[in-house]
């Protein structure tokens, strides 16, 4: 049975009224532009007028200026309590008004109606009577209506219940909260705190990460990762309010989740790529049924601005990990010239635009999985275009040769890529069968080199110097020393014969690994 | 405008309090003295400059007028003042 806890309340003159839960009490919500509660308040004032020494009554109404009409109106004979602040109705989970409860010397609920039906008020009365052999309670049934049903009660209306769950006993929210002066602005005050990564953010109130939170049925403060340099629990809680700085909706708050998952492995490395002087930074690859459930761009200019998906989720990893993780430009991110990317770089692969397998299969998930890549990218996209071949080999030479001066032209064997293919370079692999295993072993023939031309001239290190040399002057080398350095992924205009690729890092375990996160989808 | 709450994006090591701006450990170049319009501050005023003339030297110290003391600084004023100082002492007399 359900017990109302023990409260407080004031009437409209400010004196408190107890409710201690040892005695038979009667608890009746009501808002005065509610025509049922208009209805059943004559009802109560019958009820108070005869059963105000059997029960204590608390007669409770949702807004002070319709507390006020109510006694103008009506002239109870009972104090009509405050509770403008709707905390009493919230945390007592009434949903409709009116809603009458009658609880016994402990507390318990025995009886609650909701709305008016005129049979239930009826046995009621007769209940309190046959309790407090009493007479009867003289009221005209007859010219009230057989059944009325409720109206909503303020505290479950959208405007204020999201307020109301912030700031309750049970809230999940944790977060310290920061009180702004009457006359501070809210996004001066962000950027003042550091919380931005240039650009406005939206302030992160409790209402709004309450919002965010609906998008995982997660709790709130259940630690996802731990993250460098400040080895800092991040709770989907922390998720949420970075979330919404970045302007994400709730929907897209499982994608950051995962996404935050995938950079806190040690394979990621995300404190390597984020202290690098090379100015690396997470790229994420979206796959799967998430990517048209939450509207994101895999065609034309996915790769850039105007969509909010794309943009505010990537962002929002970034914000993450500058605001939770504490790798701030100047602290331990010491990347040279930083790029855009570090703003945000998210985007989804239009799986359905090629016959290659998606990134996510090759990566041992089922097709309608959704998931997160992320790739360490220190440069990109740039742009190969190629508009004249018109076989896979042609153009998988094409990509190999223009890869092979990536980061530096006798950077051999130290570094990856990620290959983002466009539909129409798609088509000419498809016309061929051409696999994305031959798309690899072109890119590796085309960019070979002897260690003659890579230890001639400059670009490399003594260390390289010697590797070569071990290895002997003829020795051949590839641009890419493994298939696993070249991730390739379709996505961006069905029009434009071009191939975009992103330059990486170090791959591998001395430098950051791609990591892929399913998504729980809610 | 009415009060606002935000939650904390951070890890919240740090105290949120605001950060005083560095204090330079001498006073030089340019001083503002800034008077909002407040009856006979500019007496104190005309006081303050002869005492800070008095003890600190190598210090250049340039007079501004608020419009009145009930708003606060114009914009042009306020960047004015920054642009072209090192200090600035906002003073009021009653």
């Amino acid at each position: 049975m359900t017990v109302v806890k023990p409260f407080t309340i004031s009437d409209m003159d400010g004196n408190a009224h107890e409710f201690n839960a040892d005695r038979p009490s009667i608890i009746c919500f009501v808002k005065e532009d509610c025509p049922t509660c208009r209805v059943a308040l004559p009802v109560v004032s019958a009820f108070f007028e005869r059963f105000s020494t059997n029960y204590d009554f608390y007669i409770v109404g949702q807004t002070s200026s319709g507390n006020e009409e109510i006694v103008n109106n009506f002239n109870p004979p009972f104090n009509v309590l405050d509770d403008s602040a709707l905390k009493l109705s919230f945390d007592t989970n009434v949903e409709t008004v009116p809603t009458l409860r009658v609880t016994n010397a402990e507390g318990e609920i025995n009886r609650e109606l909701i709305g008016f039906v005129k049979a239930e008020w009826k046995a009621l009365l007769d209940e309190v009577l046959m309790r407090v052999s009493s007479e009867d309670c003289k009221i005209d049934w007859d010219g009230l209506p057989e059944w009325l049903p409720g109206c909503g009660s303020l505290s479950v209306d959208p405007l204020h219940y999201d307020r109301l769950l912030a700031e309750s006993t049970n809230s999940p929210i944790r977060a310290r909260k920061l009180e702004l002066g009457s006359l501070d602005d809210q996004f001066e005050f962000m950027f003042d705190q550091g919380f931005s990564d240039g650009l406005p953010v939206i302030p992160p109130t409790p209402e709004r990460v309450i919002n965010m939170l609906k998008g995982t049925e997660r709790e709130s403060q259940e630690i996802v990762a731990t993250m460098p340099p400040n080895m800092a629990p991040v709770t989907v809680e922390k998720i949420a309010i970075n979330s919404v700085l970045a302007g994400c909706k709730p929907e897209y708050l499982p994608v950051v989740i995962a996404s935050v998952e995938a950079v806190c492995t040690d394979d990621f490395n995300i404190h390597g790529v984020m202290a690098t002087t090379m100015g690396a930074t997470p790229v994420l690859v979206v796959n799967g049924p998430i990517r048209q459930k939450i509207s994101m761009n895999m065609g034309l200019g996915a790769l850039g601005q105007g969509n909010r998906a794309n943009a505010t989720i990537g962002r929002a990893l970034r914000l993450i990990i500058r605001n939770v993780g504490g790798a701030v430009p100047g602290g331990t991110e010491r990347s040279t010239f930083g790029n855009p990317m570090k703003f945000t770089m998210c985007f989804a692969e239009w799986e359905e635009q090629s016959q290659w397998e998606p990134l996510h299969i090759e990566r041992g998930f089922d097709l309608l999985d959704s998931t997160v890549t992320a790739f360490a990218m220190s440069g990109g996209p740039s742009l190969i275009i190629d508009e004249t071949a018109n076989t896979g080999a042609e153009l998988a030479n094409t990509i190999g040769e223009a890869t092979t001066t990536m980061l530096n032209a006798k950077a051999y064997g130290f570094s990856n890529c990620l290959i983002a293919v466009s539909p129409e370079h798609a088509t000419t692999f498809g016309r061929d069968n051409f696999t994305k295993q031959q798309l690899r072993e072109v890119m590796h023939q085309s960019s070979e080199k002897t260690v003659t031309e890579l230890t001639s001239g400059t670009g490399f290190t003594p260390e390289q110097r010697q590797l070569y040399q071990e290895l002997g002057e003829s020795t051949r080398l590839s641009k890419f020393e493994s298939d696993d350095d070249i991730n390739i992924v379709v996505a961006g205009s069905p029009a434009g014969k071009c191939t975009a690729f992103f330059h990486g890092w170090i791959p591998q375990k001395i430098g950051s690994i791609p990591v892929t996160r399913k998504i729980e989808m809610k | 405008m009415s009060n606002v709450t935000l939650l904390d994006p951070t890890n919240e090591a740090k105290p949120v309090t605001r950060q005083l701006a560095t204090r330079p450990e001498k006073i030089s170049g340019n001083v503002a003295l800034l008077d909002i319009s407040k009856r006979q501050g500019n007496i104190f005023l005309d006081k303050l400059e002869q005492a800070i003339e008095q003890r600190v030297s190598g210090i250049n110290i340039k007079r501004y007028v608020k419009p009145t003391f009930s708003k606060p600084a114009p914009e042009s004023l306020r960047q004015e003042i920054k642009e072209n100082n090192n200090f600035v002492v906002v003073a009021l007399a009653d």
